[in-house]
């Protein structure tokens, strides 16, 4: 019952995406009908803890933690084709932020706090790193996340004597509707991000980054800016994801796993279309909750990874634009009836 | 209009140019020429912020930008349409347009530069939504110069634009560029068809081994026993 419950809301969520995309693409037709559906996708998500069992709202909140993570990765890397796997960091900044602050504030000021620390976090490390290119800027990213874990656990031991914290709960209802929220805020920002010259800009640096000089972008801006706007989400999520963990400590919360499942989220989805990553999170966490749930019965509850690597490795063999770019191929093979043509895309 | 002073410039330890000096007139075409690895391409990226030269001084209508970010240099009204096209192949024609109108003053007003490409380019509006990378080598020429002008430059610098194109098309690119002229442009033209170059250039100045070797107006230079025997072939 939960699965099928969380699948349609999943659905919805990907329909939101789907709509933000059809907006930028400046399609005109149906507008009111899609609005109309947009609407009461959102009220059918909105109102899961009515309707669901208990479990659905908690199953939903992660569904919904990793889309935001991977909408947020993809926000900065998908355009830029900058590898960043600094998400662990900016999650973990904001897990910490929240493990500090959560029972003296109420949850909207530990979130945004989260977030803000880990933009001002990405902005520094941006500003660092982000002339380094390709596969350079991708070890050091990876090695901000093991870099803040090692000076949290020494700090943790030689200078408070103490060994991860306690967090301060907020009930899952509550933390369902935070969640929600931050993925709203998600889709309007994706929205603005890329109707603006900005978008194009970024895309521009993706494609011919010294080109996209020559006409005038301020690359180096574009890019530490993309960056911190995507790490502000990666860390209010974080704080969110915190309440519900009740305790941290280092290696919990900058667990490099949070790294790599979005971006193998993300490029199962596809990446050239907002709801690409929305399929992708929504699809994994399903499975890993069905994996882990029916494996567990054996006591190969772990084994889930396994599944995960074949799945990508297949997904990179037969779809390499992910989902996004089989469903694009069948779409216009059906409309035009014909052999498929290339066109610009978003 | 453009004042370059005394330039040096380096790669790393190796030296490209040497105590360049050049003066450019508003609403002049002036050629750069030269043959393979003189130096012109890198005095472009000197003007244009690309490089920094060590010493000497770069002026754009009264302003020294020697040092300036690329950016604000195209702000200010620098063109620079570099070798090779550089276009954005995965992105569609209009898009590629618009990246040229990238600068704030530019963008503003990017409606009415669009219809003006488009008269110079009729192509480019015929095939605004494919990608870049589905047209011919002619198109792409005139893609990139179409994007050059999105950023309504006072001051254009084409970096080989004849470079790989057929000779029909060749005298279709010259031709623009002599209307860019008309309509009050400053050009910088880098160039190997030597020919056609002074033909079209009001003044000229032959870049050898980093050093200006030889300045004046076209006409004089077509009669130069230099220029005809290196790079006429006479």
């Amino acid at each position: 019952m939960q699965y099928l419950l969380t699948s349609i809301c999943s659905l919805c969520m990907v329909y939101s995406g789907w709509f933000i995309d059809r907006l930028l693409g400046k399609e005109k037709r149906g507008k009111w009908l899609t609005s109309g559906v947009l609407l009461l996708t959102l009220a059918l998500v909105a109102t899961l803890p009515v309707y669901g069992t208990s479990y659905a709202p908690i199953l939903m909140t992660t569904i919904i933690l990793y889309i935001i993570l991977a909408v947020s990765w993809t926000m900065f890397s998908g355009p830029t084709g900058y590898m960043s796997l600094a998400t662990a960091a900016f999650f973990g900044v904001g897990i910490y932020t929240a493990a500090f602050m959560a029972g003296d504030f109420p949850p909207p000021v530990f979130i945004l706090v989260g977030g803000a620390a880990s933009f001002i976090l990405a902005l520094g490390v941006g500003a660092l790193t982000l002339r380094l290119r390709g596969i350079y800027f991708a070890i050091f990213t990876f090695g901000l996340v093991e870099l803040i874990r090692h000076v949290l656990a020494f700090i943790e031991l030689h200078v408070t004597g103490t060994r991860g914290r306690f967090v301060f709960g907020v009930d899952n209802e509550t933390i369902f509707y935070y969640m929600l929220g931050v993925f709203v805020l998600l889709m309007i920002t994706a929205y603005f991000l890329n109707r603006s010259k900005f978008g194009l800009a970024l895309r521009s640096i993706g494609e011919y980054e010294a080109a996209a000089a020559h006409t005038g972008v301020n690359v180096t801006m574009v890019k530490i800016v993309t960056f911190a706007v995507s790490a502000f989400f990666m860390g209010a999520v974080g704080a969110i994801w915190a309440t519900k963990l009740h305790y941290v400590d280092p290696g919990i919360a900058f667990n490099p796993l949070f790294t790599f499942i979005p971006v193998l989220m993300a490029i199962f989805g596809g990446m050239g279309l907002l709801y690409g990553p929305i399929i992708g999170a929504a699809f994994f966490t399903l499975l890993k909750e069905f994996l882990t749930t029916t494996l567990a019965k054996y006591g190969l509850g772990e084994l889930y990874m396994l599944f995960f690597g074949v799945i990508l490795v297949a997904a990179i063999l037969f779809m390499p634009n992910g989902v996004v770019g089989v469903i694009q191929r069948l779409t216009q093979k059906w409309r035009k009836g014909g052999p498929v043509e290339e066109h610009a895309d978003t | 209009m453009l004042k370059v002073n005394k330039v040096d410039t380096f790669y790393g330890k190796s030296q490209a140019l040497w105590d360049v000096s050049l003066d450019i007139k508003e609403a002049e075409i002036v050629a750069l020429i030269g043959a393979n690895g003189a130096g012109k391409t890198t005095l472009l990226n000197t003007i244009s912020g690309v490089l920094v030269p060590t010493s000497g001084t770069v002026e754009f209508i009264g302003q020294k930008i020697d040092g300036m970010a690329p950016h604000r240099i195209v702000g200010m009204g620098l063109s620079h349409i570099p070798e090779g096209r550089r276009l954005f192949v995965e992105m569609s024609v209009r898009e590629n347009l618009e990246m040229g109108a990238y600068s704030s003053r530019a963008w503003k007003h990017r409606a009415e530069t669009f219809e003006q490409v488009y008269k110079i380019f009729p192509i480019l509006k015929e095939r605004a939504g494919q990608l870049a990378r589905t047209l011919s080598g002619g198109e792409q020429q005139m893609l990139a110069m179409g994007r050059g002008l999105m950023s309504r430059p006072k001051l254009c610098m084409f970096d080989e634009p004849s470079y790989g194109l057929a000779p029909r098309l060749l005298r279709e690119v010259f031709e623009a560029i002599k209307s860019l002229r008309e309509q009050g442009i400053t050009i910088l033209l880098i160039e190997q068809n030597v020919r056609n170059t002074l033909d079209i250039s009001d003044r000229a100045y032959v870049l050898e081994n980093g050093r200006i070797a030889l300045e004046g107006k076209s006409q004089d230079l077509l009669k130069k026993e230099l220029i005809k025997k290196s790079y006429l072939g006479l």
